[in-house]
């Protein structure tokens, strides 16, 4: 393969908004291109999670090679990296956009440009990537490719005219996309002869092969016996094989030349040695810099994961670890809690990062969980002088020694369709958002921009957000940054007793409605008992919200003769059962689902 | 290995009669409206399963058994012409020993035992006849409105006369059903007609009171729930009643024995108590529940499969909730039901029937619950609920489970 042309090389990948048919896209170019008949296809192959599949969403960066053979008659080698599609693996998607020379831009023929649209073609383009857009579901009634054509012009800036008018599911324009990959996307360059210069765009551990690290060769030649140095980790290893992507499976060969897309195994042991952003050089003749936008990956959200048969503690430090081989983003440290026992405080990328991972420790590692609220990090300036990152707030120092807070915001933007701009600015009000500025798309579409601190749409934002356009608004976001904020630890106290598991950071004046709807919420969720409970919010030791379960007053059956005996005896089981499920704090019953009661404040609005 | 007393094996017998004038709106006993053919071919599959019942046990062993106390239920089994109880009767004397001083109970409902088939002047005097010892009466409410809304066939009225007809036809032991926590009701409602039943002369000498529990599957919840809801008294006020109940008919001379009965001293249900103190009992019927040989088993509950079964072996095959009783499973079905009675379990008869004390095999849970003021520990170990462990049975014996 060494001598394979580099013209003949296009690395390219996919960008649109999510439902916008991307997947659809690459398996269709995957199938058209040889590598799969349509009988061997299984719906989305780069999607090869089951979590994946089902969400409709990709989590991990895939690549894969096909050759395609042009009209012109010449064999091209196609390498597609498809990227995760969410706002939590942003970093990913940028490492991934590194790795390519060129971008097809997908586009819902009838939704057109939505707001993550919008933010990977720019990112996309802020990598330099040749952008080429691509109108897919054409075939539906509402698609109006003409005002999406114009839309795309207007609104990004680039030549749209043209363009493959295509359905993706339907198989119809399919091979004006493969001739537009030929000709609108530039062919790699780069020295196959320079010192070895590679970046790694995702990383897998394999349990016979070590981690299986997915690069791009930008300069140089990795071959089996080249001797790595991973730039930013210095984790350094002997190569063992190197190979590139078939569909879903790995292809060794000789050597990997620059221009191309591959991988390579040493016999690694960590993800974390091999971290996405990297270079990856030759030991013994180092490139003389590394590639820029390396970055170490840092948790966003944190939450407490218990699992909720405390014997299971064992199994879910065990599950925590294999997970994290193959997931460097995951972070966890052992805590204790009163009221859960054993567990870890994780760190996430975000909130799906984090569901994700729940998913797959319930299902995979089948264990039962019980989470905490979902944090952010929050810095606390100490009257000491000293700072430190608060990720659980049973941890926040005592208010005396506290002399600020610091909270992580982001910059939001919303595109929406205009009738929706009054609800969903009122939403960002509530969430404590400051209005930045608002931009028409067009006359009926516009784009609004926040500031939001993180913690205010970690939870149910993008749900509130949903339910308050009907689905026609779409969110992005990007870090800014970290800003003084009064904040407070709002304590929740059940029985008079506080329930650890429960605080959660606060900014001041949201405290009030937060502390009485957790109230509420609480007081569905907790059973009755023998006496009254009382649930109390309070901040700094005031109590500022509180409800109260009343005492059990009736649990019997009235009626039990023969017949009624073994119906009887099922419904005694029942309860039983019910109470194992719960947690003991001092001498009430808390059932697992109120500890997640907290992401559900908004429900029913 | 329990009842058998001189090598004599005692057991409560239920015969289930699933037929009705009307399904009252609450009930979710398995009976319903049917023609007087299939009455008359249930009785006749009725005989056959006692009689295969009793020779299958005499094909396995010898053994002698003895017929404590026979209770039909149903249903409103006065529906049936009295013939037809008297069948069931004598069939179960043609296959074993009656005991002498047999407790023979018949639900009846008013408004179904005027018309007599044997020229008497209502069924009454033909129950008497054929060995019917005590009479249940389902009266329910004083009012008529209640009654209207249970979707009874009967008023208050109606009920005095059913109660003065069985008095007249010489029952002594007779039992009158009242209802509580009904829609529409208050305390002062219930009140007035539990008075009336314990002011009735003479005195029936049992009561039950049930509190109206709307279940699954019936019309109650089916279609009126969500409007009854509303009507229906609270839980306080559902606690005022059941915790009046005892008060005001203790002023009649009644002593709560159970969470729902009540009876003049030595008038107690032998028959219901045989469930709750851990006694074999079998029934014949459909849907009807056994526990014989530590093996407790249901009937199938349908008429069509009931009827149609051509011998004992598809019957069997027939049956639901089949459950093979362990030792750690009777016992801790001894606990439970002899919890319902305000005796409670007494340690003496816990020993005696499992070789055990009671705080050995739930020293702690007894200890828990003691603490909770839901369960009283007499010195010699016994155990019985407190007032308010009566309110909150489940919770209690849900740990016995």
């Amino acid at each position: 393969m060494s001598n394979t042309d580099q013209s003949k090389i296009r690395n390219f990948c996919i960008v649109a908004h999510i439902d916008h048919g991307k997947s659809t896209l690459a398996d269709r170019i995957i199938e058209k291109t040889g590598l799969l008949t349509s009988r061997e296809m299984q719906a989305q192959v780069l999607d090869n999670m089951d979590l994946e599949r089902e969400r409709g969403i990709t989590i991990k960066s895939q690549a894969v090679r096909t050759i395609y053979k042009a009209k012109n008659g010449e064999e091209y080698i196609f390498n597609l990296i498809d990227t995760p599609g969410h706002v939590d693996f942003n970093y990913e998607v940028s490492r991934s956009l590194a790795a390519c020379d060129g971008a097809i831009l997908v586009v819902d023929a009838a939704q057109g440009i939505e707001a993550q649209t919008l933010a990977n073609v720019y990112l996309a383009l802020d990598h330099d990537l040749d952008v080429f857009p691509v109108i897919n579901k054409i075939d539906l009634p509402s698609a109006e490719p003409e005002r999406v054509i114009e839309e795309i012009e207007d609104v990004i800036g680039i030549e749209a005219q043209g363009c493959p008018l295509i359905s993706a599911k339907n198989g119809i324009g399919i091979d004006e996309v493969l001739e537009a990959i030929v000709e609108k996307i530039p062919a790699p360059k780069g020295d196959s002869e320079a010192p070895l210069k590679a970046l790694i765009f995702d990383s897998l551990y394999d349990s016979y092969k070590g981690v299986i690290v997915f690069m791009r060769l930008m300069e140089g030649t990795i071959k089996k016996g080249t001797k790595v140095l991973m730039m930013a980790t210095k984790a350094t290893a002997e190569v063992v094989e190197v190979g590139y992507f078939g569909a879903g499976q790995f292809i060794p060969c000789e050597e990997l030349s620059a221009g191309m897309v591959g991988y390579f195994t040493a016999s690694i042991k960590n993800v974390r040695d091999t971290a996405v952003g990297d270079t990856v050089t030759d030991a013994d003749n180092p490139c003389k810099e590394a590639l820029p936008g390396y970055k170490k990956v840092q948790s966003m959200v944190y939450c407490g994961v218990y699992p909720a048969d405390g014997a299971k503690y064992p199994d879910l430090r065990d599950a925590l670890e294999k997970l994290q081989l193959n997931d460097a983003s995951l972070n966890y440290e052992p805590e204790t809690s009163i009221a859960l026992g054993f567990g870890f405080r994780c760190g996430f990328l975000g909130l799906l990062h984090l569901e994700i991972v729940q998913e797959r420790l319930e299902r995979e590692y089948n264990l039962d969980l019980v989470t905490t609220a979902p944090g952010v990090i929050y810095k606390v300036h100490k009257t000491d002088g000293t700072v430190i990152d608060l990720t659980n707030p049973s941890n926040l120092p005592d208010p005396s020694e506290i002399d600020f807070m610091e909270e992580p915001v982001v910059s939001a933007e919303i595109m929406l369709t205009t009738e929706y701009i009054g609800s969903i600015m009122e939403l960002c009000q509530e969430r404590r958002g400051r209005y930045l500025g608002m931009e028409y798309m067009e006359e009926t579409r516009a784009l609004l921009k926040y500031e939001l601190p993180l913690n205010e749409i970690i939870y149910d934002f993008f749900d509130a957000l949903k339910s308050r356009s009907h689905g026609y608004a779409s969110f992005d976001y990007d870090l800014k940054g970290y800003e003084q904020s009064e904040l407070v630890k709002l304590d929740i106290l059940v029985n008079h007793e506080e329930v650890d598991a429960l605080s959660f950071i606060v900014h001041k004046d949201t405290a009030y409605e937060r502390g009485r709807k957790m109230c509420e919420k609480l007081k569905e969720e907790i059973p009755r008992h023998l006496f009254e409970v009382p649930i109390q919010a309070a901040v700094g030791g005031k109590i500022i919200a509180r409800e109260t379960v009343k005492a059990y007053r009736k649990d019997v059956l009235a009626k039990c003769y023969g017949g009624d005996i073994t119906r009887k005896k099922k419904l005694l089981e029942k309860q039983k059962e019910g109470k194992k499920r719960m947690r003991q704090v001092g001498n009430v019953e808390i059932p697992q689902e109120a500890f997640m009661s907290v992401l559900k404040l908004d429900e029913g609005k | 290995m329990n009842n058998h007393k001189e090598g004599v094996r005692e057991i409560a017998v239920y015969i289930h009669l699933p037929f009705c004038v009307r399904k009252c709106l609450y009930c979710d006993f398995i009976s319903g409206c049917y023609s007087e053919e299939i009455q008359n071919s249930y009785v006749n599959k009725l005989l056959q399963e006692i009689d295969w019942f009793f020779a299958e046990r005499k094909k396995k062993k010898s053994e002698n058994i003895r017929i404590s106390t026979i209770f039909f239920g149903g249903g409103t089994p006065s529906i049936l012409p009295t013939n037809e109880i008297n069948r069931i009767l004598c069939k179960l004397k043609d296959n074993c020993e009656l005991s002498s001083n047999a407790e023979i109970s018949i639900e009846v409902n008013p408004g179904t035992v005027k018309l007599s088939d044997a020229g008497e002047e209502n069924k009454f005097e033909s129950y008497r006849r054929m060995g019917i010892n005590r009479i249940s009466i389902g009266m329910q409410s004083a009012s008529d409105d209640e009654l209207k809304t249970l979707g009874r066939i009967h008023t208050a009225e109606e009920f005095d006369e059913t109660y003065r007809m069985a008095m007249k036809a010489g029952f002594d032991v007779i039992n009158v059903d009242v209802m509580y926590a009904l829609p529409g009701q208050n305390y002062a409602s219930f009140e007035k007609s539990l008075r009336k039943v314990a002011a009735l002369d003479p005195k029936p000498k049992h009561i039950s009171a049930y509190s109206l529990i709307v279940e699954e599957g019936t019309p109650f919840y089916d279609t009126d729930f969500h409007a009854l809801g509303k009507d229906l008294p609270d839980e306080d006020e559902e606690r005022r009643m059941y915790e009046g109940a005892a008060d005001i008919l203790a002023e009649y001379g009644y002593e709560q024995y159970e969470i729902s009965n009540y009876s003049l001293p030595g008038y107690e249900c032998k028959h219901n108590c045989a469930y709750w103190t851990g006694k074999e009992y079998v029934g014949f019927g459909i849907a009807a529940a056994s526990l014989i040989d530590d093996m407790r088993f249901t009937n199938t509950k349908s008429m069509e499969e009931y009827l149609n079964a051509p011998d004992y072996e598809s019957l069997l095959t027939l049956q639901t909730d089949v459950e093979q009783l362990s030792e750690t499973d009777l016992m801790s079905e001894f606990v439970i039901l002899g919890l319902r009675m305000n005796r409670g379990v007494k340690d003496s008869e816990f020993f005696e029937r499992f070789q055990l004390h009671l705080w050995e095999a739930y020293g702690g849970i007894i200890e828990t619950h003691v603490g909770n003021g839901l369960l009283y520990r007499a010195e010699d170990g016994s155990i019985s609920l407190t007032g308010e462990g009566r309110n909150l049975s489940n919770y209690v014996m849900k740990d016995f489970l």
